[in-house]
């Protein structure tokens, strides 16, 4: 007869100690299991927290400043031109100048050299109101076509540029190299052609690995719509620097590609002439086409931003401890007073 | 409707009802997958993933890579359905044992042994000593000649004491051999879940003489799930099999259980959700403005004329997709993942760990931890549960002399034993009444150990201090009582029993010695129902006293009577008992009169003082977590007056005049009602006197009070901090946590028995003792502890962290993906708002996966305060029970932030990386490590505590970023190649990146600082105190010591009122176990610092 069950009773209770084996049940102490780990608790004193802002303030005015300086050395030469490289009896109708095929689409523009540029000089061309980055737009490439001869057929991602009417695949597809940018400059100073050096103006590594050198346009801007500049389809397209160069689309609407690079310093006051093949059509969209000559610091281009901005965060820093001072001064508290707890006021004891 | 069960009759009842097979099971394996995935979908954020993940197949619409959807929600999906998978199939497990357990059951005519899940209706079952019935029987036949049987229901009402089962009248006296050709018919109700009701009659079939219908009821029965206990022997007939037996039909999987904080969550997202619908609508509308206005002119883009009819829906749909980051994914995976780490930290708690009994604390329920800390209602169960539930007789008084008083344990006084081996006569009739006057059974193991089968703790400790004083109850034999006494040994007949009821509060027994044929009543039972029964002659002070000062130390207490009866006497008696007992009207009042025909003239023999210690540390519980703004109700079955002297011994309410008892009682519903209405017109005045109000209400009120008062008893519920609920069954446990739950309030219900079950599992934390009941409600429950102590701890310091922690970590993932989001939304208005996603598909999803969720994870060590600190200052906890840290508008901050965030991040990488360096990708880069670094800030800023593991978390994960980003960079067919080397080359990367912290997070640092030090909240204060070493440790001395003082001022004027008015009840009722009085020397006698407070006062008031 089973009588295991029968011994289960409650009146058996006695005090009998807890056998020695059993305690295995004990959980492991470790200080990570205890959440004992030794921590850092910081808190926020007074001293502590101005000394970091006054700490910030003087670091970053000092960056602000010399970023603010190194953005100011650049020299720079901007050119809006679409307005007016359009003859006046088109001023009223500039679509009709650009998108006829009749019109001289040349026009001469003259620049004064302001400072001393050391080379290089980089030429810029800046479109306003351009959206590389409209998903329509961005999305209408096929990088795999771009790469490899292989992936030639590969245009699903391409439309509306990306096959002919016959069905043939464009190369390269997309919007985006259907749009290249095609107006063109021509620089000389004293009627001495200055050099504008093409090469070397893409990403290496675009050249190398995002544009197959055994790729070559085929069907480019051969349909009834012209998009922008043709290809030469003799060269490969990691050698069309131009549409490289296009196809890293920006990020905003307002941008700058690079054109070239003028490998000769340009002296203050020097006059540039510059002859425009104004092709691009910016009339349509009200957008504007600038052409930009500048050297560069080690911050870059000419960009006044982070040098304000670090002046005025680091003016902010010391504003928010003078005024932190300001009030430790007029209202002291004395941090950690248990007093202050709400049912130490509160003798009833109950927090509500 | 009812059914018939055709005994022993295989063709009728076969097919009828269902076999014997018990299912738990949730799913089968065909219908795993849709159920599963039906029930996963049935939750509004997996049907907002599902919608999310197929718009993304949509190559129009769709910014980044579906896979970055489907990849997550996938993973998600899979490891919730293994999970389910996993506990189903343990159940189908359980099931399986439980269904091919062997069985001996009677098929045409022969005993055979056959599966469990073979039994059908109509079958005869035969069970033997301490097997399981397999399936609701009604009983026909037991090896005992009286035709009964005991059963131990435990498994199903919680109660531990063996009951006693009979056979029908009808079945009386057949010949066990001639059982299993038993013919009849049963009529009885249709399967329900009632365990005390079965209302069914029996006829059986020639050649069986009794051919009229003989009624059955709940006593002819043996229920599935119990066991038989001390009956060689059982056989039934099966009358409810399978699933629809008793237990069956009350069986339910519990719904799982879902905390404060996540439906607090669930709303936030709700209103994200709504938030995004607005985004979306609005850049939808002017999106598909500016298509029709500006890109339209921008030939470049090339927009046809005319476009499919859903074009209008293409630009919304894409801003969908953009934004359905802003609920994220990885919310519902690091939120499981946090909750089992709290789970496991509670596990793993070395405090937590009772070294008694070696069973550490378990979190059976991982995923609500939160709700620990949001307790806000305490419903407790007294015995076991508040105390050891380990009676031990301490002290008694016989015939004037008190035992025990030196020693404080009467079973070791020396002049006890003396007496009894003297066989001094009062002292061995005071240990016959111990002995004997009980409904206890005696159990022989094998071993020759005896061990005793009780009804009460209270009889079981008599009979086992009587035993102790060489008194041993050894041997039940039907009505024969075998006592050893000394070596010899004595018979006793058991002639009659009167029961205990709680009006008499008082049992006797009529016993004769088999030696000299005498007859003797024997009556114990609480004082005021004893002693006014004493013989005229008999001087009674000396016990009154006795009983008072039992009382006061906290004591249990029982005065033992006897009386020699005539011959004459009883037999009169016994014929009007008789007859009482088999009336139908009023039964429990007829016996009662005629019991009371009998105990008169009552020879009182002494007192008894039991004690039921309070388990260690149990006043301090409880008064902390009162501190700490939680409520408590206590539930129990016990007894009126032992659950009010539990409450005050153990700081539950507190004494006259600070505390105030109001009863409810009654027994029809007038009274009810109007009882119950003047205990809340009371309630509702003195409200605002800085009074401990309680209520105590019984079973039988309570029941009627529910049932008709409901609304009244709600408002009750809501007025009172404490109420203590008597005699109360597991069901009306359970409506009561259902009625707090009702009224919004979040419930913790503890308890350590069966009974407790159904409370535990409705409550929205069942928290489980494993006790000396058993394991069942701890296994139940959704935490099992040791003991009653660990309460604090799991509530204070588990509940109170978890809650803080998932605060942070639920806003923080929200915060990370509202910052991602409004930048692909401001980037968005200089994309032509057509939509464009600024990152790519790679950082979307390891921003979301990798980059943000790592350091967030390591919050789950945050600590604001320290333990102790908690623990001297529980009022904290109300922060976690008011929601404080997660709600609405501390939402709205986070948002706010998140907004202030990507603006900044925006502003200053499309300013820095404007014109020739526009470049996408590279824009894209600067944003998005701009966000990382802001990240890694935040949560900086966000800790209290830095371990070394959280600054690992933090600055690896920065580190990680780079490290992940080159590798990325360096894969040619990626979109990101050669970009992260670019930008780490450029030093202005470096100045935006400094730029972007300190703008972002300069505010925010002041504005937490200005807060923290002028606006500062209470865990402010006491993180500044506790860090700063401040007078934090002193306060709560001085604390405590004002206690005491209070302690000793208020006077304990409890004898004192012994008036009723009609509303204010006193809060001690002149019963003997709860009659305190003043005046007695300080003892320890519970093992806990309150006892040195109480002691303390007791003593200052004597000398007062």
């Amino acid at each position: 007869m089973n009588l295991k069950g029968a011994t289960s009773s409650a009146a058996d209770g006695g005090n009998d100690p807890p056998a020695p084996k059993r305690n295995s049940k004990k959980p492991k102490y470790s200080r990570f299991t205890q959440q004992e780990l030794p921590a850092c608790k910081p808190i926020l004193t007074p001293g502590w927290v101005i000394t970091t802002f006054i700490f910030i303030g003087i670091i970053f005015i000092p960056i602000g400043l010399v970023s603010l300086f190194a953005s100011e050395r650049v020299v720079e030469i901007v050119d809006r031109y679409d307005k007016d490289c359009v003859p006046l009896n088109y001023s009223e109708n500039m679509l009709a100048f650009i998108q006829s095929n009749e019109t001289n689409k040349t026009c001469t523009r003259t620049l004064e050299v302001p400072k001393h540029m050391k080379n290089p000089v980089y030429v810029y061309y800046q479109l306003d109101n351009f959206y590389q980055n409209h998903r329509r737009y961005v999305k209408s490439r096929s990088d795999k076509q771009l790469r490899s001869k292989e992936s030639e057929t590969d245009t699903s991602s391409c439309n509306p540029e990306g096959t002919t009417p016959g069905g043939s695949p464009i190369v390269p597809c997309g919007l985006i190299a259907w749009s290249l940018f095609n107006d063109t400059y021509g620089f000389s100073i004293n009627n001495q052609v200055l050099e504008v050096s093409k090469k070397n103006i893409a990403w290496k590594s675009d050249q190398d690995s995002k544009f197959g050198s055994d790729v070559f346009p085929k069907n480019f801007q051969n349909g009834s719509l012209i998009g922008g500049a043709k290809l030469d389809d003799k060269k490969p397209l990691s050698e069309q620097e131009d549409l490289i160069v296009w196809m890293r689309t920006a990020a905003l609407p307002t941008f700058r590609k690079l054109y070239g690079k003028i490998e000769v310093d340009l002296e203050a006051k020097q006059v540039i002439t510059v002859v425009i093949q104004n092709n691009y059509n910016t009339y349509s969209f009200g957008g504007k086409k600038k052409l930009v000559l500048s050297t560069t610091t080690w911050i870059g281009g000419k960009n006044d931003f982070l040098g304000i901005a670090y002046l005025t965060v680091g003016g902010m820093c010391l504003f928010f401890a003078i005024s932190f001072i300001l009030v430790y001064v007029i209202k002291p508290r004395p941090l950690g007073d248990p007093s202050f707890l709400s049912w130490n006021r509160n003798p009833s004891g109950h927090p509500n | 409707m009812k059914r018939c069960v055709y005994i022993n009759d295989n063709d009728l009842s076969e097919d009828l009802y269902c076999d014997n097979r018990i299912s738990n099971r949730k799913y089968t394996v065909l219908n795993f997958l849709p159920k599963n995935l039906w029930e996963q979908f049935s939750r509004f954020m997996n049907q907002y993933f599902l919608l999310i993940a197929c718009l993304q197949l949509w190559p129009l619409i769709t910014p980044v890579n579906p896979a970055s959807t489907w990849g997550p929600l996938i993973f998600i999906f899979a490891v919730s359905a293994s999970k389910e998978a996993w506990d189903d199939y343990n159940r189908y497990l359980s099931d399986k044992k439980a269904n091919e357990r062997e069985v001996w059951v009677v098929k045409q005519g022969i005993k055979r042994h056959i599966k469990a899940q073979d039994i059908h209706v109509g079958n005869i079952v035969w069970l033997r000593e301490n097997d399981e019935v397999p399936c609701d029987l009604v009983l026909l036949g037991t090896s005992e000649q009286q035709g009964v049987c005991y059963v131990e229901t435990a498994a199903l009402d919680g109660e531990t004491d063996l009951k006693t089962r009979t056979i029908p009248a009808a079945c009386m006296g057949i010949a066990s051999e001639l059982l299993h050709k038993i013919k009849g018919v049963i009529e009885c109700p249709n399967p329900d879940k009632d365990i005390r009701r079965f209302d069914a009659n029996l006829r059986l079939f020639p050649p069986f003489i009794d051919n009229d219908f003989c009624p059955l009821t709940i006593n002819n029965t043996l229920l599935q799930s119990c066991y038989l206990r001390n009956t060689e022997w059982a056989c039934g007939v099966a009358v409810y099999t399978g699933n629809e037996t008793k237990l069956g039909m009350s069986r339910g999987i519990p719904e799982p259980k879902l905390t404060a904080v996540d439906a607090m969550i669930d709303k936030l997202t709700g209103a994200i959700f709504l938030f995004q619908i607005v985004v979306v609508f609005v850049l939808g509308i002017a999106g598909n403005v500016w298509k029709n206005t500006e890109a339209r002119k921008q030939w470049y883009v090339q927009y046809p004329d005319e476009g499919p009819w859903y074009e209008l829906l293409v630009i919304p749909l894409r801003f969908e997709l953009l934004c359905s980051i802003m609920i994220p994914i990885s919310i519902k995976v690091s939120l499981d993942l946090v909750k089992s780490l709290y789970a496991k930290f509670i596990d793993w708690d070395v405090e937590m760990y009772d070294q008694e009994t070696s069973t550490p604390s378990h979190a059976a329920n991982t995923a609500i931890s939160e709700d620990l800390g949001q307790v806000e209602y305490i419903l407790t169960d007294k015995t076991g549960t508040l105390t050891e539930n380990r009676m031990i007789l301490r002290r008694c008084c016989i015939n004037g002399i008190f035992y025990g008083n030196e020693s404080g344990d009467a079973l070791k006084d020396v002049e006890l034993l003396n007496a009894v081996s003297n066989n001094s006569p009062d002292v061995i009739r005071f240990l016959t009444v111990m002995a004997i006057c009980n409904t206890v059974v005696p159990t022989k193991s094998k071993s020759g150990a005896i061990s005793y089968k009780a009804q009460s703790q209270d009889e079981d400790a008599l009979v086992r201090a009587a035993s102790h004083l060489h008194m041993t109850f050894f041997n039940k034999n039907a009505n024969i009582l075998e006592i050893n006494l000394n070596g010899s040994i004595i018979h006793y007949e058991l002639l009659d029993t009167l029961e205990f009821t709680s009006d008499r509060k008082r049992m006797s027994v009529v016993v004769k010695d088999c030696q000299n044929g005498k007859i003797f009543l024997l009556s114990k039972g609480a004082d005021e129902a004893i002693l006014p029964y004493a013989c005229s002659g008999q001087q009674i002070r000396t016990f009154i006293e006795a009983v008072e000062h039992y009382a006061q130390l906290g004591l249990r207490t029982l005065c033992l009577a006897w009386r020699e009866l005539k011959e004459d006497e009883y037999r009169e008696w016994s014929l009007l008992f008789k007859e009482a007992n088999s009336t139908l009207v009023d039964r429990e009042w007829r016996l009662a009169e005629v019991c009371q025909r009998l105990e008169h003239d009552l020879e009182i023999l002494g007192v008894t003082a039991i004690e039921d210690r309070l388990q260690d540390g149990v006043p301090e519980t409880i008064e902390t977590l009162r501190k700490a703004g939680i409520n408590f109700w206590m539930l129990t079955g016990d007894k009126q007056s032992t659950a009010i002297q539990i409450a005050l011994s153990c700081n539950f309410i507190s004494p006259e005049p600070k505390g105030q008892l109001l009863l409810i009682t009654g027994k029809t519903e007038d009274e009810v009602s109007r009882s119950l209405e003047r205990v809340l017109l009371t309630m509702r005045i003195t409200t605002s006197e800085p009074k401990d109000v309680a209520f105590v209400v019984d079973g039988w009120a309570l029941e009627i009070a529910i049932k008709h008062h409901r609304k009244a008893f709600t408002d009750l519920a809501i007025l009172s901090r404490t109420a203590i609920c008597c005699r109360v069954t597991p069901s009306q446990k359970a409506q009561l946590v259902e009625i707090l739950k009702s009224c919004d309030y979040r419930t913790l219900a503890i308890g350590d028995g069966g009974n407790d079950v159904r409370m535990i599992q409705q409550a929205d934390i069942g928290v489980g003792i494993s006790g000396r009941e058993g394991l069942q409600a701890a296994r139940a429950a959704d935490y099992s502890i040791g003991k009653f102590k660990f309460l604090k701890r799991l509530i204070l310091v588990h509940g109170r962290y978890s809650y803080n922690r998932t605060a942070f970590l639920s806003q923080y993932s929200f915060y990370k993906s509202l910052v991602i989001c409004f930048i692909q939304i401001l980037f968005s208005f200089i994309s032509g708002i057509s939509g464009t996603s600024l990152f790519n598909s790679v950082s979307l999803m390891a921003y979301n996966v990798f980059y943000t969720s790592i350091p967030v994870l390591v919050s789950v060590l945050d600590k604001d305060l320290n333990e102790r600190t908690v623990m001297q200052h529980p009022q904290i906890l109300f922060y976690c029970q008011a929601g404080r840290l997660l709600n609405p508008s501390t939402f709205a901050g986070w948002f706010g932030r998140s907004l202030f965030h990507a603006i900044v991040v925006f502003i200053v990488s499309i300013h820095a990386y404007a014109y020739e360096k526009s470049e996408m990708e590279e824009v894209a880069m600067v944003a998005l490590s701009g966000c990382i670094w802001l990240q890694a800030f935040v949560v900086a800023l966000e800790t209290n505590s830095f371990t070394i593991l959280q600054h690992l978390a933090i600055w690896g994960n920065l580190a990680a970023f780079y490290i992940i980003n080159f590798m990325v960079s360096t894969l040619p067919s990626s979109g990101m190649y050669t970009i992260m080397f670019r930008l780490c080359r450029q030093p202005s990367y470096w100045i935006t990146m400094f730029l972007i912290v300190v703008a972002g997070m300069g505010p925010v640092f002041a504005l937490k600082y200005f807060r923290y030090t002028y606006r500062s909240s209470a865990i402010n204060k006491l993180q500044q105190a506790e860090r700063l070493g401040g007078p934090i440790l002193s306060l709560g001395n001085v604390e405590s010591q004002s206690r005491t003082i209070e302690k000793d001022v208020a006077p304990l004027s409890i004898t004192q009122s012994k008036s009723r008015s009609p509303v204010y009840e006193p809060l001690l009722s002149d019963s003997a176990s709860t009659r305190r009085s003043l005046g007695a020397t300080p003892f320890d006698f519970f093992q806990s610092s309150q006892s040195r407070l109480s002691s303390s006062s007791y003593t200052r008031n004597k000398n007062n």
